[in-house]
């Protein structure tokens, strides 16, 4: 590739057709072609300069040296696009950039006409990339965290506070308590919940009998299978897995509600119109839940007890009247309470954290989505935790 | 006066279960013209377009696009057509997971031997043309306003120089200084570039701006084409009532003004 004097034919190469199921309708050849003339360099742009071939073309157009002044010679060309015009225009920030004229001749109206409006509409980068992040930034990303989460929990208290207040209001005025919607969420966030509800405790009592059996067995001490199950179902598990169902089943269903209501403003149309959200959204949904979730859980605690009967009685031969008279004797009536009082306490949470995310959705479906999975995440993740320190408080009290 | 008819519908029939939309439509539209479709509520324009543009098939009749028949034609044939043409949703229909130069680039991936670098400029350089600042290549679209991602849309149908672009209600929920500034810009690229524009629209201030000519659908066909001038003089109740009801008397002063201005 010679520059001084003579003819340099740059390249001339067929792009596109790169695989054989994207034939490129207009994938041509291009070919560049540099001559000295006088005091200038002509470059002769032949074929098709446009998006298939600009890749080229740029890297060669770049490789010129702009010592002199130019002349671009379009007239051989059959077709140029605004990738192509973007090029030539490169080609000419770069002369005058180096202080040599670059001149386009040969260019019929439609070239013209293109090169014009990409010259007009030349992007400049006008930043700097972003320095790649230093100690200090990932220190502060974590104390941002810490506050976000301290707000986060702060703010989850502040709407507990709401909605017992609201709730306290609308004892006193029971003119502004929904009853109808209160008997909806019921039915929503109890009934309905009460299938799944039996077939995971079912199913929890047949598997704890049977772990049981197999471990019991090996001492002898087939009998305490009963205490295992009532036990464990009773105090722990009856409540928590139930909980934890109603967290994934409703607070995703809470957060979806009010937030869609709040991406399309119907939670500001309310405000105007003096209606309280959180008295008309927030106190049905989690009273409902308060009053729901321990009848679940008594559910879970009877299903729950008929299926590690069912499963004693199969597996170890422990007949339901002894089962029975077992349960009566050996089962103190603390267990349940330990176990029922926690789940109003469930229940509240679940219900805060449901309504709360709802209400952080912003003004699209993207946030909708994050929240809603953010909020069963939070909800489980919180009685989790809440079931962990009513533990420990249990052990303390030596309850 | 010898024109190209770039898009050609014979006897079109669109419908929805017993719900005819379109019954024996036919509609020409010429090579670089800007044609605005107009019409009623429910007189199906949007479904025009997304028949046109393949995303939903007619019940009978025949498109052809740059010659090609639309709905004969075999795989190979559509991708290829389908280069040729570009699409601007009403939002935007911007991929929400990418940043506006992405979305750019999504269909200059498809184009063989373009290198990553080129892509990304011929991206940015297709954002400036739309209108957008540099800058606004690196955001995602939830972060811009509405007028902001109608013009990364665009700038997305434009990404591969196409001869034909479908634009939806461009300017519907903009305010009149963004939406002036949108029919600034179909008008100045469809003269540059020598685009044909297939424009559906309620904003009678976008056809006295942009439209080469108008086409009226109504009793599920199009009722009347012609230019601006030639609406005023259609003896139609609807065509009537559109064209000489209030708004559109004051659409046209303000045209009148503005062309006494220069």
């Amino acid at each position: 590739m010679r520059y001084a004097g003579g003819e340099a034919r740059l390249r001339t190469g067929r792009t596109g057709m790169m695989d054989g199921a994207m034939a490129w309708a207009t994938a041509g050849s291009m070919a560049i072609l540099v001559r000295e003339q006088g005091a200038a360099r002509r470059v002769t742009l032949d074929g098709a300069l446009d998006v298939t071939t600009v890749t080229v073309a740029a890297r060669d157009l770049a490789a010129l040296p702009v010592d002199r002044p130019l002349e671009l010679d379009l007239s051989h060309l059959d077709r140029i696009d605004t990738a192509g015009a973007w090029a030539l225009c490169r080609l000419r920030a770069r002369g005058e950039a180096a202080g040599q004229e670059v001149t386009i001749i040969g260019a019929d109206s439609n070239a013209e006409s293109v090169i014009r409006t990409v010259q007009a509409a030349m992007p400049a980068p006008d930043d700097h990339p972003a320095p790649p992040p230093s100690l200090a930034d990932r220190l502060e990303a974590v104390g941002r965290g810490t506050v976000r989460a301290g707000a986060f929990f702060v703010e989850l208290c502040a709407y507990l506070g709401l909605f017992l207040v609201r709730f306290a209001r609308s004892i006193v005025v029971p003119r502004d308590f929904r009853l109808t919607a209160l008997v909806h969420h019921c039915h929503e966030v109890g009934i309905k919940a009460v299938p799944i509800v039996a077939l995971m405790a079912f199913l929890i009592g047949i598997v704890l009998a049977f772990q049981g059996a197999v471990q019991l067995r090996q001492f002898g001490a087939e009998i305490f299978v009963v205490e295992l199950i009532s036990v464990s179902i009773l105090r722990e598990l009856g409540i928590l897995l139930t909980a934890i169902i109603v967290a994934g089943r409703t607070a995703s269903a809470f957060t979806a509600a009010i937030g869609s209501m709040k991406m399309r403003e119907e939670i500001d149309a309310m405000r105007t119109l003096g209606i309280d959200p959180a008295t008309a959204l927030f106190v049905p949904r989690i009273l409902a839940l308060v009053i729901m979730l321990p009848i679940l859980g008594m559910i879970a605690n009877v299903v729950g007890i008929l299926g590690g009967a069912l499963m004693a009685w199969v597996e170890l031969g422990v007949s339901p009247a002894m089962f029975r008279t077992r349960l009566l004797e050996g089962v103190m009536f603390s267990n349940l309470l330990v176990g029922m009082i926690k789940a109003p306490i469930f229940a509240i949470v679940i219900g805060v954290v449901g309504c709360h995310a709802g209400m952080q959705v912003g003004g699209n479906a993207e946030s909708l989505g994050r929240m809603t999975s953010a909020s069963v995440v939070t909800a489980i993740f919180s009685v989790i935790v809440i079931d962990a320190m009513f533990s420990v408080f249990f052990a303390q009290a030596g309850m | 006066m010898d024109r190209e008819a770039v898009i050609e519908l014979r006897g079109l029939r669109t419908q929805f279960g017993q719900h005819v939309v379109h019954d024996d439509l036919e509609l020409d539209v010429y090579r670089g013209e800007v044609l605005g479709v107009v019409g009623g509520s429910g007189t199906g324009k949007s479904v025009l377009l997304r028949a046109i543009s393949g995303l939903l098939r007619p019940a009978a009749g025949q498109i052809r696009v740059l010659g090609v028949d639309v709905l004969a034609a075999g795989e190979q044939e559509r991708r290829d057509l389908e280069r040729r043409w570009g699409v601007m949703f009403q939002d935007g229909a911007l991929f929400s997971a990418l940043t506006v130069r992405e979305n750019v680039e999504v269909p200059l991936r498809a184009v063989p031997g373009l290198d990553g670098p080129t892509r990304r400029a011929l991206a940015d350089l297709k954002v400036s043309m739309s209108g957008l600042p540099y800058k606004a290549g690196d955001n995602y679209p939830s972060e811009l306003s509405g007028g902001m991602r109608k013009r990364a849309g665009l700038a997305r149908a434009l990404a591969l120089d196409p001869e034909i672009v479908f634009l939806d209600e461009p300017t519907a929920g903009l305010d009149p200084i963004g939406a002036a500034a949108f029919d600034r810009l179909i008008s100045d690229l469809s003269h540059s570039m020598g685009l044909t524009v297939f424009l559906v629209t309620h904003d009678l201030d976008t056809l006295h701006a942009t439209c080469d000519r108008i086409a009226v659908l109504a009793e599920k066909r199009v009722l009347v084409t012609g230019t601006m001038r030639e609406m005023l003089d259609v003896d139609h109740p609807w065509v009537k009532e559109y064209f000489h009801g209030p708004r559109a008397r004051a659409a046209q002063a303000d045209v009148q003004a503005a062309a006494a201005e220069s």
